[in-house]
């Protein structure tokens, strides 16, 4: 990526980047332009470059942050109501490690409010529109840091990876996005939605900044006792001889065009001399539902947190507490977010546990163990990463089931903990972008993007 | 299992939502139809699984019970609610 130095100025940098953000307003990008944050900040770091200072591996470079990032610049929203006016004084580590590196935060991103969507449509603030067709979704729930980096905005973007939720949209639009080993970036000052499977990752051009970019923000954090020691940089890339291709996903509901991607992708292999090999996962048909189960369970418990006391909206005219957190949370929260409340309760309450959640939590042992046994006979899956190319604003918002079928493909990587890396695969005859997933074991991140560069 | 407008109420009740007449329809139907979607795994025999809630290769991580550092100050979180008095955050009667 093109960084600062004493002739390409962090402030020509910035400027350009701010430029363009205006520029492409009507595309619903972002929550928050930091005009004169990003250019005092990238004067800062030209006056340094010209004090003959290394600034680091990202002097100068712009970019966007999902708003759901903690830091004291502009609001951290969610895109949710309910936390509009919450300026947090507190930075996330995954922020901090990309700053001291030199880069620059030029705005926060639109997603799905809380990340609950695959869209960008259950916004508060309205749907991001997709950078190769305005009348079609971004993806999501990151939609905003795809279309970014898409537009040529920005050189990056972060996201954060529940259940597809970076690699949706960077298919969607043509980029590169991962989801990494759960544990692998710390998530600490990172609005939560489901513990036990959100990641933070990236929206990138090149796999070689994507490299990059893990390189600077993997590691231990006293922060969040749930990251991995210091893997990362440290991995031995794995020189990869068979690739799999699971046999459940080819199947009628995937578009044609997907798969004809996949199938020219695994030509490609085979002329390279790699071996395709066809692997049985029948449990990852449940996996949705499972996910749709153990998901809800957490977010009703993360969620449970807003409740207009203690920081963002507040309803008006309650007349008692009771009565506040009521009309508070009725107001603050989109219809998806209390859709997956109410099923979050209903999965754990009494009667029904052992039925919804304890199953799923059974169906997610099943899946753990596929991806092993995959694994054995493979070095990675190379998958669909969603069912159809990016679909009409309007055309799935109103029906949940049709929304979630969206991630029938992407979840089980988060309820197995591995990683997926999202590369672009062509496009369809209407100018619509396709892409299908890299996937591996755990710990294999760094391997994963370097032999992605064979699929170019 | 059924969802009626029962059942809405009494999930609004665990959610602490308030939930409108007009609401607790669109929620019947949409509710109804991700339950029967969920309920797929009804089909799969899982009796002899055993259960997985997390993934990360975790065990307990201990430290001393000691603050390390503090990302913010007390006057900073307690200025992000919207009423305070006397160093607390003010909400409206209890009881």
């Amino acid at each position: 990526m093109k960084t600062a130095n004493k002739t390409v100025t962090a402030v020509r940098l910035v400027e350009d980047a701010l430029k363009k953000a205006h520029e492409f307003e009507d595309y619903n990008i972002f929550t928050f332009i930091d005009d004169e944050g990003a250019l005092a900040r990238a004067r800062e770091i030209d006056a340094r470059i010209a004090a003959g200072e290394d600034v680091g591996r990202l002097a100068g470079v712009p970019y966007a942050l999902k708003d759901n990032f903690l830091t004291p610049r502009g609001e951290t929203t969610a895109s949710a109501h309910i936390l509009q006016g919450f300026s947090s004084p507190v930075t996330a580590t995954a922020v901090e490690k990309l700053e001291k590196e030199g880069a620059i935060m030029i705005g926060r991103t639109n997603l799905d409010a809380f990340a609950h969507g695959s869209s960008t449509e259950n916004s508060y603030f309205g749907p991001t529109l997709n950078s190769h067709d305005k009348e079609r979704v971004a993806g999501g729930s990151s939609g905003g840091s795809a279309v970014a980096v898409a537009l040529d905005i920005v050189e990056f973007a972060t996201g954060t990876d529940t259940g597809g939720s970076i690699r949706q949209p960077a298919s969607f639009n043509g980029i590169y996005g991962l989801k990494p080993t759960y544990g692998c970036i710390s998530r600490y000052g990172v609005v939560a939605m489901a513990s036990s499977t959100d990641c933070i990752g990236f929206f990138t051009k090149t796999p070689d900044d994507m490299n990059l970019l893990m390189e600077i923000a993997s590691g231990k954090d006293s922060k969040d006792l749930t990251t991995l020691d210091d893997y990362y940089n440290d991995s031995e890339i794995k020189k990869a001889k068979k690739i799999g291709v699971i046999k459940d996903f080819d199947n009628d509901s995937v578009a044609p065009e997907i798969r004809k991607a996949l199938k020219d992708k695994c030509d490609l292999l085979k002329s390279k001399g790699y071996e395709i090999v066809e692997v049985e996962m029948p449990a990852l048909k449940y996996a949705l539902a499972a996910y749709y189960i153990i998901v809800p369970a957490e977010i009703t418990s993360n969620l449970s947190r807003y409740d207009g006391v203690r920081y963002g909206f507040r309803s008006e005219d309650s007349k008692d507490l009771e009565k506040l957190y009521a009309n508070t949370r009725d107001e603050g929260f989109m219809p998806e977010n209390k859709r997956r409340i109410m099923i979050g309760n209903f999965v754990l309450s009494s009667g029904f546990y052992d039925a919804y959640f304890l199953k799923a939590a059974k169906v997610r042992t099943l899946i753990v163990q596929e991806y092993e046994k995959a694994f054995k006979a493979c070095d990675f899956l190379l998958t669909p990463v969603a069912p159809n190319p990016a679909f009409k604003l309007g055309e799935k918002v109103n029906d949940p089931v049709a929304m979630y079928l969206e991630d029938m493909m992407s979840v089980s990587l988060n309820l197995a903990g591995v990683p997926g890396l999202a590369i672009p695969a062509g496009e369809t005859a209407e100018g619509l972008t396709l892409g299908l997933q890299l996937v591996g074991p755990r710990r294999s991140d760094k391997s994963l993007i370097e032999f992605s560069k064979e699929l170019i | 299992m059924e969802i009626n407008c029962e059942t809405i109420k009494h999930l609004a009740d665990l959610s602490n939502f308030s939930v409108s007449d007009t609401q607790s329809k669109s929620l019947e139907k949409d509710l109804g139809e991700i339950l029967k979607y969920i309920s797929q795994l009804d089909e799969i025999d899982v009796d002899d699984v055993e259960p997985t809630y997390q993934v990360f290769e975790m065990e307990n991580v201990w430290r001393a019970d000691e603050i390390l550092e503090q990302d913010a100050t007390r006057e900073e979180l307690l200025a992000l609610s919207k009423e305070q008095k006397d160093n607390q955050v003010k909400v409206p009667k209890v009881l």
